[in-house]
C-alpha cells in the first residue's frame, strides 16, 4: 500500500484499486478543534479536484477536495460521534472515505511522502 | 460626660482575605441564577387566569396529548430571575460598544414612549383601514424621510431586517431582470472579497452565482480585477457593493463602477450598513445606486435588543422601482392613505410579497422619532461626528497599533494584527478589552485583513470616553506588541471566563432535559 | 443636540490630534459632484422633544386601539393580555441596549435566556430543538421549505388550501427564486388532509397548517405518513401561539419541521411587527436549520455557561454556501415571548388556552344561531369562518359603525376566490361576554 498527498493536504493510501481518504495531521492542526465532518453518501461519484466533504471547526468550515476520480465506497461514520478523532488521528482512525479509483492514472499527479513533508516545510 | 459606646467601627480596618468561594455561588453584587427550569415547577405560575367554564371542546379530538410539562415562575421569582440574568451583560447604556459595521449608537429612550403609544403599539395590521390612517401615514412619512435621505425615488418597507433588505434588493434585481427576458442568462453577481457574508448569501438564495472581486492594496474594489471580471457582459447581473465599504472606506471610483455594471446590462446593489458615515453628507442616488438596504437598527437608533428584531427599508431607482414588492403604502388624491396587498393593478409588476403584514411598525415609529429629533441639521452632524470619533481614535493609536491603510478613515477604523508578537492574537486583545470594561470590537472581519479589528465608535460618544477607551486599548497593543502571555488568560473579571465553543459545537446541547433520576420518577 | 456629545471644542482639539482641518478632510474620496453642500432640502431641522411628541401624539391618535372596544380580528396576528412585568424586562437596558451575544463571556444573561427560550419553543412545538426565533412566522415557513429542499434535495414544495396566504407568498417567493417548484393546493376551509393525497416521489416538502387561516383544526398525523412513505418531509405551521396549550402540537403529528407565529405570547399586536419566528425541527436535521442557536457548554473555571453555536451554518462563515442569509433574530421579541412563557409556566398557559376556545365557543354559538350565519369552520380554536346572507364589506363597514371590529373579510386575504360573503374571526381570553353580545345585536340589524 502506498500513500499519496495532494497540495491541498488530502492523503489518500491506494491498495489495488480501492483507496482510503482523508486529511493529513498538518491540515488537522492548521483548522484548530475539529467539531464536525460532512460526509457524501456511499455511491456518490467524484471527479479529481471536486469538494467531497466539509470539515468544519467552531469558526470555519473548510472544503475537502477528491485526490483522484471515483466513487465511494464506504463512509467513516465513528467521525459523526468523534470528530475530535480528527485532530487525534488525521492518518488513522480519522479517515473520510473509501473509494473505488476510476483511473489509476490520476495518482502520479501526486506527491509521496517525502515530497510532502518537504512541501510543507516551506508554507 | 456620657460615655455613649455603642456603635460599629466606621472606617475600614485592612483587608484580608482576596479571592474565595461563596456558598450562594454569588459574589457580591453579582447574583448567581440557574435556569428557569431548576427553580420552578410546572405546577407553578405568575399569572391568575379567571377558571375556565369547563365547555366541552369543539376541536374534534384534534388535542395535545401530553402537557408541555414546562416550569412557570411567580412574579417575584420571574422578576429576580431576569434581573439577575441581566447583570451579566454588557450593554451601550452602560459603557461603548466599538462594534464596526454595527453602529452601536446611543438608544433614545423617546423612541421606547413613542413605541409604547396604544395608538401604534395596539392596532392590528388587518383591521380595517379607515381606523389606522395614523399608521399609514406614518410609514408614509418615514418613507418621504428615507428616499430624501438617500435621493431615491422608491422605498420597500416590509423588509424586517438588513439581510431581509438584502434579499429584497437582488428579488428586485431578479425581477427586473426576468422582465427583459434575461432572468436565465443574466445569473452572475460580482462580490468584494471584504463584503459582509450576508451578501454572497443572499446572491445565492436568489438563484444568483458569486464571482468575488478582489480588493486592492489600498482597502478598495480593484478597479481593474472589476474590469476583467466584465468583459463577459452577456451574463452579469449585477454587483453588490458596500460604501463605505467593510474596510471604513469610501469607494473612491465608485461613479465608475457604477457606470460600468450599467453599460454591462446589471444592475448596483449598495449594502447600505455604514450609511451612518454618509448620510446628510452623501446621498446614494448619487453615485448610480439601483438598491439599498437601510438598517433602521444601525443609523437610525432603533435597539439592537440582544440580537434583534431589525428593521430594512430598502430604496430603489427608478429602474427597480416597480418591481418592488407588496404590500406598500399610497396615498390617494383625496389624502386617504391605503395599502395595495396584492400583486395586480398598480403593482402589476412586483416581484411578490415578502412577509406577512407590512414590516417593522414598532421600529418605524422609533426610527422615525428619532428623525423628527434630529431633523436634517442634526444627522449630517451625526454622520461628521461619526467619522470624526473614528479617526480620532485612529489617531490616537495608529503609532500603537497597525492602521490597515493609510489615510484617513470614515466612520470605522481598521486595524491589522502586525503590531502583535508571535503568539498574540487578536482574540486576546479583544478579551483584554472586556477586562478594562469595554465591548470588544469586531474580530477577523473583513477577511481581506489578518487578525482585523474594526472599530467604530459612533457619534454619541463623548472625546472623555474615547479618551478612556483609547487609553485602555493603547495599554493593551503595548502588551500584545510585547508579547504579554496574560493576555492569553484574559477575561479575568468578566462573570464568565473563556468558554469552550468547541465542546458547544462537538456535543450540541440545545435545550434543558430534566435530569434522569426526575424523569424515570416521573414515569 | 442632545444625542451629540461633542462640543465644538472637543471637535476642534480632536481635529488637531487627527492633522485635518474639517470635516470635509474626510469626504474627499467622496465624487465632487455628490458631495453635498448643505443640508438636504426638504427635510424639517431638529427638534425638542415636546415637539416630536406632539408630532407622535397626533399621529397615534388617528388610529383606534384595539383595546378600545369589541375586537374580533385574527387571521395571524392575536389580541393577548401581556402581563405588566413583561414590559418591564425588555426595557431593562441590559437587554434593550445590548448586542447580538458573540462576546459570551458579556453576554450570559442573553444567552441564558435564548437557552430558556429554545428549550420552551422546543416543548410547546413537542419537537426536539428549537433556534433562537426567526423574523415572524411567515419567513419561518419560508426557510422551513428551503430546508426541506436541502435535506431531501428534491425541488417541489406542496402548499395546503389552509395555509395563510401572505405565508404561502413569502414560501413562494423564497422557493422560486432557488429554482423550486411550488404547487398551491385549492384554497379550502378544512382541505389539510388533501396534502396527503398530493405527495410524489419528487416532493421535498408539504406544509400544512393548524390551525389554519380559517381556524380549522386538523391531525396531520396522516399526511407526515403519506410524507414520509414517499421519502418527503411535513413542515407543519401555526399562527397562533397560545393554540399550542391545547391543540395537537407539530412533534405529536410526526412533524419535521414546525414553524410558525410567536407574536401572541409576550408581544403587542404592533401594526404587524415586530413579531417573533418560532422555528423547531428533529435532531437529525439541526445542522440544516436556519437562524441562530444557542448551545450549553463550560467555561475555564468549569463553570456551567452558553454560547450561539454551530455558527458554520450561518452566513458569517458559511458565506455563499450558508443555510441561509439571516444575520439578526428577534431577539427581544424572544425575550417578551420566554418571559411571558416563564410567568404562564405550562400549566398557565394550558389554562389561558382553554380559555381562548372558549370565547370561541361563546363567540360561535352566539352568532351560529342567528339566521342567516353558517359556521363555516368544523373544528376549530380561538378562530373560526362564518358567511353571512349579506356582503361582508358592508357587514364589517355597519359593524365598525357600531363600534365592533368585527373580523377580516376573507376577500382581503383572498381576493377572486369568491369569498365575498365569508368573515374571520377570532376570540380570545380578552372577548368578554358583553364584547359578544355587542356583536350579535350590531349583526342582527344587519342581517
Amino acid at each position: 500500500m502506498t500513500t499519496y498527498y495532494t497540495k491541498d493536504h488530502e492523503w489518500i493510501r491506494v491498495d489495488g484499486d480501492t483507496g482510503t481518504v482523508g486529511i493529513t495531521s498538518y491540515a488537522a492542526g492548521q483548522l484548530g478543534d475539529v467539531v464536525y465532518v460532512e460526509l457524501p453518501e456511499t455511491g456518490a461519484k467524484f471527479a479529481r479536484g471536486d469538494d467531497f466533504a466539509v470539515v468544519e471547526s467552531v469558526k470555519a468550515a473548510s472544503d475537502v477536495y477528491a485526490p483522484v476520480s471515483g466513487s465511494v465506497l464506504e463512509v467513516n461514520s465513528a467521525l459523526s460521534d468523534a470528530p475530535e478523532k480528527v485532530n487525534d488521528a488525521a492518518q488513522g482512525d480519522a479517515w473520510f472515505v473509501r473509494v473505488k479509483l476510476a483511473d489509476a492514472g490520476e495518482l502520479s499527479g501526486l506527491m509521496d511522502e517525502a515530497a510532502y513533508t518537504a512541501f510543507c516545510e516551506g508554507l | 460626660m456620657s460615655m455613649n459606646t455603642q456603635g460599629r467601627p466606621t472606617a475600614p480596618s485592612a483587608s484580608s482575605v482576596a479571592v474565595f468561594e461563596t456558598v450562594s455561588g454569588s459574589r457580591g453584587l453579582l447574583q448567581h441564577e440557574d435556569l428557569l427550569f431548576e427553580i420552578g415547577t410546572a405546577e407553578t405560575t405568575g399569572v391568575d387566569l379567571p377558571k375556565p367554564k369547563g365547555l366541552k371542546n369543539r376541536l374534534g379530538g384534534v388535542k395535545r396529548k401530553a402537557d408541555t410539562g414546562l416550569a412557570g415562575l411567580s412574579e417575584p421569582q420571574a422578576v429576580r430571575h431576569y434581573m439577575r440574568l441581566s447583570q451579566r451583560n454588557y450593554a451601550i447604556d452602560l459603557g461603548l460598544f466599538p462594534l464596526g459595521s454595527c453602529t452601536m449608537k446611543h438608544n433614545p429612550r423617546l423612541n421606547e414612549k413613542m413605541a409604547r403609544l396604544p395608538g401604534f403599539a395596539d392596532i392590528h395590521p388587518l383591521q380595517p383601514q379607515a381606523t389606522v390612517q395614523g399608521a399609514l401615514e406614518l410609514i408614509d412619512e418615514l418613507a418621504t424621510w428615507l428616499k430624501t435621505l438617500t435621493g431615491m425615488p422608491s422605498v420597500a418597507m416590509s423588509p424586517k431586517a438588513g439581510a431581509h433588505g438584502e434579499l429584497c434588493g437582488m428579488l428586485a434585481i431578479r425581477q427586473a431582470l426576468i422582465a427583459r427576458g434575461e432572468g436565465e442568462v443574466r445569473k452572475r453577481v460580482l462580490v468584494p472579497e471584504s463584503a459582509h457574508g450576508t451578501n454572497p448569501a443572499t446572491a445565492v438564495q436568489c438563484g444568483f452565482v458569486v464571482d468575488e472581486i478582489k480588493a486592492s492594496a489600498r482597502g478598495r474594489v480593484d478597479l481593474a480585477d472589476l474590469k476583467r471580471k466584465l468583459e463577459k457582459t452577456d451574463d452579469v447581473a449585477g454587483i453588490m457593493l458596500t460604501n463605505p465599504n467593510t474596510c471604513g472606506l469610501f469607494e473612491t471610483d465608485i461613479k465608475e463602477i457604477a457606470d460600468l455594471i450599467h453599460k454591462a446590462g446589471g444592475y448596483f446593489y449598495c449594502d447600505g450598513a455604514n450609511f451612518n458615515a454618509i448620510v446628510g453628507r452623501v446621498r446614494p442616488g448619487d453615485l448610480g445606486v439601483d438598491a439599498m438596504h437601510i438598517n433602521l437598527h444601525k443609523t437610525f437608533s432603533t435597539p439592537h435588543g440582544g440580537g434583534g428584531p431589525g428593521s430594512g427599508p430598502t430604496v430603489f431607482s427608478e429602474a427597480l422601482a416597480a418591481y418592488a414588492p407588496v404590500p406598500f403604502v399610497t396615498k390617494d388624491d383625496d389624502g386617504i392613505y391605503r395599502l395595495v396587498e396584492h400583486v395586480d393593478g398598480e403593482a402589476s409588476e412586483s416581484f411578490g410579497r415578502m412577509v406577512a403584514f407590512h414590516g417593522q411598525m414598532g421600529m418605524f415609529v422609533r426610527a422615525l422619532t428619532y428623525m423628527l429629533s434630529h431633523g436634517a441639521d442634526g444627522l449630517k452632524q451625526v454622520a461628521e461626528d461619526a467619522v470624526l470619533n473614528a479617526n480620532y481614535v485612529q489617531a490616537r493609536l495608529k503609532h500603537v497599533m497597525t492602521p490597515a491603510f493609510d489615510g484617513f478613515c470614515m466612520h470605522e477604523a481598521l486595524f491589522s494584527d502586525a503590531f502583535t508578537a508571535d503568539g498574540i492574537e487578536t482574540i486576546d486583545i479583544a478579551k483584554a478589552l472586556i477586562d478594562e470594561g469595554y465591548h470588544p470590537m469586531t474580530m477577523y472581519f473583513p477577511l481581506v485583513v489578518h487578525g482585523a479589528m474594526l472599530i467604530e465608535p459612533t457619534e454619541t460618544e463623548s472625546k472623555a470616553e474615547l479618551d478612556r477607551f483609547c487609553d485602555a486599548l493603547e495599554s493593551i497593543a503595548r502588551r500584545a506588541a510585547q508579547g504579554d502571555e496574560t493576555l492569553k488568560g484574559a477575561p479575568y473579571l468578566a462573570p464568565a471566563k473563556r468558554l469552550d465553543e468547541t465542546r458547544a459545537a462537538r456535543k450540541p446541547v440545545l435545550k434543558w432535559t430534566a435530569p434522569e433520576i426526575e424523569r424515570v420518577a416521573a414515569e | 443636540m442632545r444625542y451629540l456629545p461633542l462640543t465644538p471644542e472637543d471637535r476642534a482639539s480632536m481635529l488637531a490630534t487627527i492633522g485635518a482641518k474639517s470635516a470635509d478632510d474626510f469626504y474627499t474620496d467622496v465624487p465632487k459632484a455628490a458631495r453635498l453642500k448643505a443640508k438636504i432640502a426638504g427635510l424639517p431641522d431638529h427638534q425638542g422633544e415636546l415637539a416630536v411628541e406632539r408630532h407622535m401624539t397626533k399621529l397615534a391618535a388617528k388610529n383606534r386601539s384595539a383595546s378600545s372596544g369589541p375586537f374580533f380580528v385574527g387571521a395571524g396576528a392575536y389580541k393577548h393580555h401581556v402581563p405588566a412585568t413583561v414590559d418591564m424586562i425588555i426595557q431593562r437596558s441590559e437587554f434593550l441596549t445590548t448586542y447580538t451575544p458573540y462576546q459570551p463571556e458579556i453576554a450570559q444573561g442573553t444567552l441564558q435566556t435564548l437557552f430558556e427560550f429554545q428549550t420552551q419553543v422546543a416543548a410547546l412545538t413537542a419537537m426536539d430543538v428549537a433556534n433562537a426565533s426567526m423574523y415572524d412566522g411567515s419567513t419561518a415557513c419560508a426557510e422551513a421549505a428551503v430546508m426541506a429542499a436541502r435535506v431531501t434535495k428534491r425541488k417541489k414544495v406542496i402548499l395546503s388550501g389552509g395555509l395563510h396566504p401572505h405565508y404561502a407568498a413569502a414560501t413562494r417567493l423564497l422557493c422560486e427564486a432557488q429554482g423550486l417548484t411550488v404547487v398551491q393546493l385549492p384554497v379550502a376551509i378544512d382541505g389539510e388532509s388533501e396534502l396527503a393525497k398530493s405527495v410524489d416521489g419528487e416532493t421535498a416538502c408539504v406544509i400544512g397548517q393548524s390551525p389554519n387561516v380559517f381556524g380549522t383544526v386538523t391531525d396531520l398525523s396522516g399526511v407526515a405518513k403519506s410524507a414520509h412513505d414517499k421519502g418527503a418531509l411535513l413542515v407543519s405551521v401555526f399562527t397562533e401561539a397560545v393554540s399550542l396549550g391545547l391543540v395537537t402540537p407539530p412533534g405529536e403529528m410526526g412533524a419535521d419541521i414546525a414553524a410558525g407565529e410567536g407574536q401572541s405570547i409576550g408581544n403587542g399586536l404592533n401594526f404587524g411587527g415586530p413579531y417573533v419566528g418560532l422555528f423547531a425541527c428533529k435532531d437529525k436535521l439541526v445542522r440544516q436549520m436556519p437562524g441562530r442557536l444557542c448551545g450549553e457548554t463550560v467555561d475555564a473555571d468549569g463553570k456551567r455557561g452558553f454560547v450561539l453555536t454551530l455558527s458554520t451554518r450561518e452566513q458569517h462563515i458559511r458565506r455563499d454556501k450558508a443555510t441561509s442569509n439571516i444575520c439578526t433574530n428577534s431577539g427581544l421579541c424572544a425575550l417578551a415571548f420566554t418571559s411571558h412563557m416563564t410567568l404562564l409556566g405550562g400549566k398557565g398557559l394550558k389554562q389561558l388556552a382553554e380559555l381562548n376556545h372558549e370565547a370561541a365557543i361563546e363567540l360561535a354559538d352566539t352568532l351560529g344561531a342567528m339566521k342567516g350565519v353558517e359556521i363555516l369552520t368544523p373544528r376549530f380554536f380561538n378562530e373560526f369562518a362564518f358567511r353571512t346572507p349579506v356582503d361582508a364589506e358592508a357587514v364589517l363597514a355597519m359593524l365598525d359603525e357600531a363600534g365592533v371590529v368585527g373580523g377580516v373579510r376573507a376577500s382581503r386575504l383572498f381576493p377572486g376566490d369568491h369569498m365575498g360573503d365569508v368573515i374571520l374571526v377570532a376570540a380570545t381570553e380578552c372577548t368578554t361576554t358583553e364584547d359578544i353580545a355587542a356583536y350579535a345585536a350590531a349583526l342582527k340589524e344587519i342581517i
